[in-house]
């Protein structure tokens, strides 16, 4: 299998006071076409650098990004993401922020195509209903679900969510977890999702893939979520393939923490610093 | 919305007035001790009601109703003003935009900024060799400051989400600095623009004093020159209020794209 999107020995780092800090190192990543990776980690671990780095919004100081065997060279519509806190323009209806990225990406078509696309989107996440009202005026998941349909209307290669769900309260969660599990279902595309929270990628990943604890984070050994759509969320608390895959997420990352824990002791920085790593 | 500025107009009215009240107080006292030759605030009254109450009167080219001559200020600010504002925006987005520029920039903006009206006007006459486009050249230089640090600064406010978008729809030129900077940085822009149009009816007495161009200004100064001091007075309370009622509306729009 051709990998669809492709990592290969990418790192980047950022300058700081304290001079050049790596965030991410050697990270290799492999998703296959309408595929649905979660990537798992720490906050602060370099999960947006990793999300901007297959976007383009960043290039890697080493190493190469491709998609669909081209080289990532810049940021472009073949790469919709859906940013952690949705980056929707508030001066904008529901309506004109999904047809801003509609007519951009379908210059071409017809203005009444493009109307009838982005009406179609925005059915798609349920809010026919709010698509004249401004952001301001929304919740933060129908937020957020504007930021999906924007998107998806985009007919990307590739999907990247960036920590979609991590600014919403757990109900709201819930039920946008199973609405993306049902668009995706609905249209296969290749998703690059990141996430810290476990649960989530169990629900709606193929393959998990643990980021280790930053600096110098680098992917982990991928995890096969074999366990049959649609997922049930009640009946999955006892599928012993969940329990199974979350207790070796889990290890992974606790133990890529104590193993920075150590390094950082012997490398005797501020205790403090240390301890809060461990307990993020 | 009208009921309720009415409600808390009738009960908030009160110190106002009396602020007023003891400024008019401490004006009349002045007149009748130390300073004999500031008129009294009854004298002002009449000596100005001809101007007050036929305020559009045209009685000759230096002897006009009050608003006659407010009005030919407001034409001249106005013109000064949209100016400013045509040359100080993009020059705003350009510093808001490129470091290059404001590196480049930045320091002569800084150093011509203090600079007072009754500096430029000089200049104004020496380069245009006419009272009026020197008049409006001065509005325009004194002016447009607060509209280019601002129109900076909101460019420069815009979160990195919103450009990201810009950046992932590759959208172009042209459709980011509208669709994007504009509407992100309008908030700013309009606190520059409230700004600079109340520098432009500050800098306004200065330029039409020297120039001697019909309007409240150049009214002020002619009258002072003709020891009518009423006159004087009332300029002062002409330009204070016109200058206020300015700020208010202008206050009212900024709100409108605050909130929008």
């Amino acid at each position: 299998m051709n990998p669809f999107v492709e990592m290969r020995a990418v790192s980047k780092g950022f300058a700081s006071a304290s001079g050049r800090v790596s965030v991410l190192e050697d990270v290799n990543l492999e998703v296959g076409e309408g595929e649905f990776v979660a990537i798992v980690g720490y906050s602060g671990s370099g999960k947006t650098t990793l999300v901007s780095l297959l976007a383009g919004l960043l290039t890697p100081d080493s190493g190469t990004v491709s998609v669909a065997g081209k080289p990532v060279l810049g940021p472009g519509p073949d790469r919709g993401v859906v940013f952690q806190n949705y980056s929707l323009l508030p001066w904008l209806t529901v309506f004109e922020n999904v047809h801003l990225a509609v007519d951009q990406v379908f210059a071409q078509a017809t203005d009444a195509e493009k109307r009838a696309r982005t009406e179609r989107y925005i059915q798609l996440v349920n809010l026919s209903h709010a698509k004249d009202r401004k952001p301001g005026q929304l919740s933060g998941g129908m937020r957020q679900r504007v930021s999906v349909a924007r998107a998806l209307a985009m007919d990307p290669k590739v999907l990247l969510l960036d920590e979609p769900l991590g600014a919403l309260d757990a109900l709201t969660r819930g039920t946008l977890q199973n609405e993306i599990s049902r668009i995706w279902q609905a249209d296969r595309k290749t998703v690059v999702m990141i996430t810290n929270d476990v649960d989530e990628a169990i629900l709606l990943a193929d393959r998990i893939i643990p980021l280790s604890a930053g600096p110098k984070a680098t992917l982990g050994p991928a995890i096969s979520v074999e366990i049959e759509r649609p997922r049930d969320r009640k009946a999955l608390n006892h599928h012993p393939e969940f329990k199974h895959v979350r207790s070796r997420v889990i290890e992974y990352l606790l133990g890529s923490a104590a193993q920075r824990r150590a390094t950082r002791a012997r490398e005797s920085l501020p205790l403090t610093l240390s301890n809060a790593l461990g307990e993020a | 919305m009208l009921k309720i500025t009415s409600a808390r107009g009738s009960k908030g009215l009160f110190l106002p007035l009396l602020g007023i009240l003891f400024v008019v107080a401490v004006w009349a006292l002045t007149s009748s001790t130390w300073a004999p030759a500031l008129p009294s605030p009854a004298r002002t009254w009449e000596v100005s009601k001809p101007y007050i109450v036929a305020p559009f009167e045209k009685r000759g080219e230096l002897d006009q109703g009050i608003l006659r001559f407010t009005w030919y200020s407001l034409i001249r600010v106005g013109k000064g003003y949209l100016l400013a504002i045509l040359l100080g925006t993009p020059l705003g987005l350009l510093l808001g935009v490129s470091k290059w520029f404001t590196r480049s920039f930045d320091p002569i903006i800084q150093i011509l900024r203090p600079v007072s009206p009754l500096a430029w006007l000089p200049l104004g006459l020496v380069i245009f060799q006419k009272p009026e486009p020197a008049g409006i050249f001065t509005i325009a230089m004194c002016s447009m400051w607060p509209t280019v640090l601002n129109t900076a600064l909101g460019v420069r406010s815009i979160p990195q989400d919103y450009l990201n978008v810009a950046r992932v729809l590759q959208l172009s030129r042209r459709k980011t600095l509208f669709r994007v900077l504009l509407p992100a940085a309008l908030p700013y822009m309009f606190t520059g623009f409230r700004l600079s149009l109340g520098i432009a009816w500050l800098v306004i007495v200065a330029a039409e004093m020297l120039t001697g161009a019909p309007g409240v200004g150049g009214f002020l100064w002619q009258e002072y020159n003709a020891l009518i001091y009423e006159h004087i007075i009332l300029c002062i309370i002409t330009i204070g209020v016109v200058g206020f009622g300015l700020d208010r509306v202008m206050g009212l729009v900024e709100r409108r794209f605050k909130t929008g």
